[in-house]
């Protein structure tokens, strides 16, 4: 009896420590904010494009030839500009990247592309931002990773980074390619 | 060439305090009397050159030295002083160096107030703490080292989170962590006596001062701190279920456990093991607390950025100080039998009671706390749980307490009659069950279920006094003097019931709290809680470090104007962050609470208006408990400390 405290010490402590180690491999995030659309394809949608560029809908990446990222950004997010010099690479890696800009102002939008880049194959327009509450956007930049299947198997949000990048967005590349 | 003064002195504590630990542990057991003086002194070195490093990083944030990567981070030339000086505790490494300070000041006072202790126990329990203080100090020195310098230096510092920069959280952290940390003391203690294999009355003697000590600064600390969180971030509530108010709230529900069964230890002899485990699970706690706030592995508003790797070094001296502890415990403690015996109607059942549901409590707020990390473990899910599972759990438990905290004072130790128990206290259930009636009249339950609990708690603690001191049964004169007479922990344990209740009342009240979201341009009028609140101006005003939208408001009742309210939003440019500053009146019994939420694209105020029933008294209560804790402190009996102890004990067999 009077082990007990022990062995629930011992337990406890383990558990911990899994999930410290699982949080240095980038497996367990406590302030993960897990996503409805994981395993799943996108609601309907159909959105116009934006500063010239072609629009997408649900229908169009429903079955990419490839795996692909839709990133969600908009030109007064400071992050996002941060994250164009890492969607540039991706994109000139290959990549496929379609964006859709969340609540966006035409003229701005151009100005952004202009001094970022344009990393992206087809530029959407989500006014209103509807689409973005369908899709569970919790903020921008969110970026989702669409396989062959149309099926969404990876969201994150905040800008990509280099760690993001090696630890997760290249093993799922591997995996579903 | 300060800062590095600083880390030549933290390199010397980290030495000192590791042979504190292991001159005090293996000295008494080679019966070396040099053994026995060394460890004071050597805790008073250790004490000093802790103090020393915290003065040197103090120095730095006073005269904002930017070389030292930590005041770089989080102060600014332009933060005031105050705040350049509680800055250095307000982020993770210097937090980590005050709670060494707090461990190694507690470890000279035993050094310097444990004269009457027998000399191989207090170097036991200097031994005990030179260990834990070593262990966190090597922490500091190695992964969260505050002196690490930055070459070339920012012109000017990040500037510290303006919701810090504030008198209340100027003097939240070093309360709070005196709270947690005193509870070493109690730790050390029942460490020692399970290596000498003995606790009996006079254990029961020497830990309860400290046990209790520590607890004054834990209820105060944490009355602080959510009087803090009710005050600065404008939200209009005081307690949120965040984990990290969880790990400040366990230590204190087992540590009011471990002071009330204290008691018996002392009077009794009985409930022996439970007392050690009590210490030991009080110190884990506060230790756990620590740890989940630091490696960030539980999702809270708290936010320290703390790697993993530290949090894995941290888990590690967990384990050894929690693990090794209870490894103890479970070895030794089947040698402590009990020798009171007791009555099921008797003080000691009643404390026993308490114990038991204090702890169901802390059984409930720790499983809620630590759920969604382990579901996720285990299930691998993803949740978070609120306040509804709390509100719903704690409540319930904490109403048998609420009752039996009128009952028990009242009890006689070994044996009581309940009846006669009962009959003395027909005033404090007359007025509770009056404030109950009229209130279920005015369709409030739970807040009748609330007031009634509080005015039971309160009046039962004066008529525990009156009883005592034999009011209107004999002349006023003869009460006076019986009152003066009377041992001051027996006032001190009234003080601390009546300051429980007085906080019950404030939560029971804040229930019927009313709030309201308006949007009014200057001259337009919003009604809430039977008042006329009228925006009159917005203008600009100047701050020290930031610029600030004062939005006049007054407050109107039938008889005219009677209160000018200005909260604001202040912008710090320097994070480019605005807070809302809350304009707070009080009349002692209701607080009118204004907030300055927003400026809306159409113009005018977006104003936050809350009328708040009782609410200063959930922290007035918190600081009567803390009160009636010191006031038991200065009790003659805890100041001369224990007797010569006493010849072996029979050990009686019921």
């Amino acid at each position: 009896m009077f082990g007990v405290p022990l062995a629930l010490a011992v337990g406890g402590g383990e558990g911990f420590y899994i999930l410290l180690r699982r949080m240095q491999a980038q497996t367990y995030d406590p302030h993960a904010l897990p996503s409805p659309l994981i395993g799943k394809r996108p609601p309907a949608f159909n959105l116009p494009g934006a500063a010239g560029m072609q629009g997408f809908a649900n229908t169009d990446i429903a079955a990419p030839p490839k795996p692909m990222l839709v990133n969600w950004f908009a030109s007064w997010c400071v992050p996002c500009t941060q994250e164009s010099v890492m969607l540039d690479r991706l994109a000139g890696g290959g990549l496929a990247i379609w964006g859709v800009a969340y609540e966006d102002d035409a003229q701005n939008l151009q100005k952004f592309l202009a001094a970022n880049g344009n990393p992206y194959q087809r530029l959407a327009a989500d006014v209103d931002g509807t689409t973005a509450i369908n899709w569970g956007v919790y903020g921008v930049p969110e970026t989702y990773f669409i396989d062959k299947a149309g099926i969404v198997r990876w969201r994150y949000a905040g800008a990509l980074t280099d760690d993001v990048v090696a630890s997760t967005l290249t093993p799922l590349l591997e995996k579903y390619s | 060439m300060i800062p590095e003064l600083g880390h030549f002195a933290l390199a010397c504590a980290v030495a000192l305090a590791f042979a504190q630990g292991v001159v005090g542990i293996f000295g008494p057991g080679l019966r070396d009397p040099r053994a026995m003086t060394a460890t004071p002194l050597l805790a008073c070195s250790h004490f000093a050159a802790i103090g020393a490093a915290f003065l040197a990083l103090v120095w730095a944030g006073v005269v904002s030295d930017f070389t030292v990567e930590n005041i770089a981070d989080f102060s600014s030339a332009a933060v005031p002083l105050l705040y350049r000086i509680s800055g250095v505790w307000g982020n993770h490494d210097g937090s980590i160096l005050l709670w060494c300070l707090i461990l190694s000041l507690c470890g000279l006072a035993v050094a310097l107030f444990g004269g009457e202790l027998p000399a191989s126990l207090r170097a036991r329990v200097l031994g005990v703490m030179g260990l834990i203080s070593g262990g966190f100090l090597l922490f500091t020195l190695t992964v969260s080292d505050p002196f690490v310098r930055l070459w070339p230096p920012p012109l000017d510092g990040a500037g510290m989170n303006p919701i810090l920069q504030d008198p209340g959280l100027a003097f939240h952290p070093p309360v709070l962590y005196t709270g947690y940390v005193g509870f070493s003391v109690a730790f050390a203690f029942a460490i020692a006596a399970l290596i000498e294999g003995k606790v009996d009355a006079a254990f029961g003697r020497w830990v309860r001062p400290w046990a209790l000590v520590s607890w004054c600064f834990l209820t105060s600390g944490i009355a602080l701190g959510s009087w803090w969180s009710y005050y600065t971030l404008g939200w209009g509530g005081y307690w949120f279920w965040d984990p990290v108010e969880n790990a400040s709230l366990l230590p204190w529900l087992t540590g009011t456990a471990l002071l009330h069964c204290a008691i018996v230890v002392e009077k009794r002899e009985a409930l022996k093991a439970w007392t050690v485990l009590l210490a030991i699970a009080t110190f884990s706690l506060s230790l756990t607390g620590t740890f989940l706030v630091r490696s960030g592995i539980l999702n809270s508003v708290h936010s320290f950025a703390a790697a993993p790797d530290q949090g894995l070094f941290i888990l590690a001296l967990l384990g050894l100080t929690i693990g090794g502890s209870l490894l103890l415990f479970a070895i030794r403690a089947p040698v402590l039998a009990a020798a009171g015996i007791y009555a099921p109607i008797s003080r000691e059942s009643a404390l026993v009671l308490n114990n038991v549901f204090l702890c169901a409590i802390a059984a409930v707020v720790f499983t809620g706390t630590l759920y969604p990390p382990f579901a996720n473990l285990l299930f691998g899910i993803q949740l978070s749980v609120g306040a509804p599972f709390f509100n719903q759990t704690v409540l319930p438990l904490a109403a048998p307490i609420i009752i039996a905290m009128g009952v028990g004072p009242l009890l006689a130790w070994k044996r009581a009659d309940f009846y006669p128990v009962v009959q003395r206290l027909y005033l404090a259930g007359g007025v509770a069950g009056v404030v109950f009636l009229v209130m279920v009249a005015d369709r409030h339950i739970v807040a009748a279920l609330g007031l009634a609990g509080g005015v039971w708690v309160l009046m039962s603690a004066c008529t525990d006094l009156a009883q005592r001191v034999q009011l209107f049964r004999i002349p006023l004169a003869h009460s006076a003097a019986r009152f003066v007479a009377l041992p001051r922990a027996a006032i001190g344990a009234a003080l601390g019931h009546f300051g429980f209740g007085i906080t019950v009342l404030g939560i029971a009240g804040m229930t019927l709290a009313v709030q309201s979201v308006v949007v009014l341009q200057p001259g337009q009028s919003a009604r809430l809680g039977g008042y006329v609140w009228t925006l009159t101006d917005m203008h600009d005003a100047p701050g020290p470090n930031y610029t600030q939208r004062v939005a006049d408001i007054t407050v109107a009742n039938s008889s005219g104007v009677f209160l000018h309210l200005s909260p604001s939003r202040r912008f710090f440019a320097a994070q480019g962050t605005t807070t809302n500053d809350a304009a707070i009146h009080t009349n002692g019994f209701q607080d009118l609470y204004s907030v300055f939420a927003d400026e809306p694209a159409g113009g005018g105020a977006e104003l936050r208006l809350n009328v708040q029933p009782m609410a200063p008294e959930i922290w007035l209560g918190g600081l009567i408990m803390a009160l009636g804790g010191f006031f038991s402190l200065s009790d003659r009996r805890l100041r001369v400390g224990a007797p010569a102890r006493r010849k072996e004990t029979v050990a009686v067999t019921p």
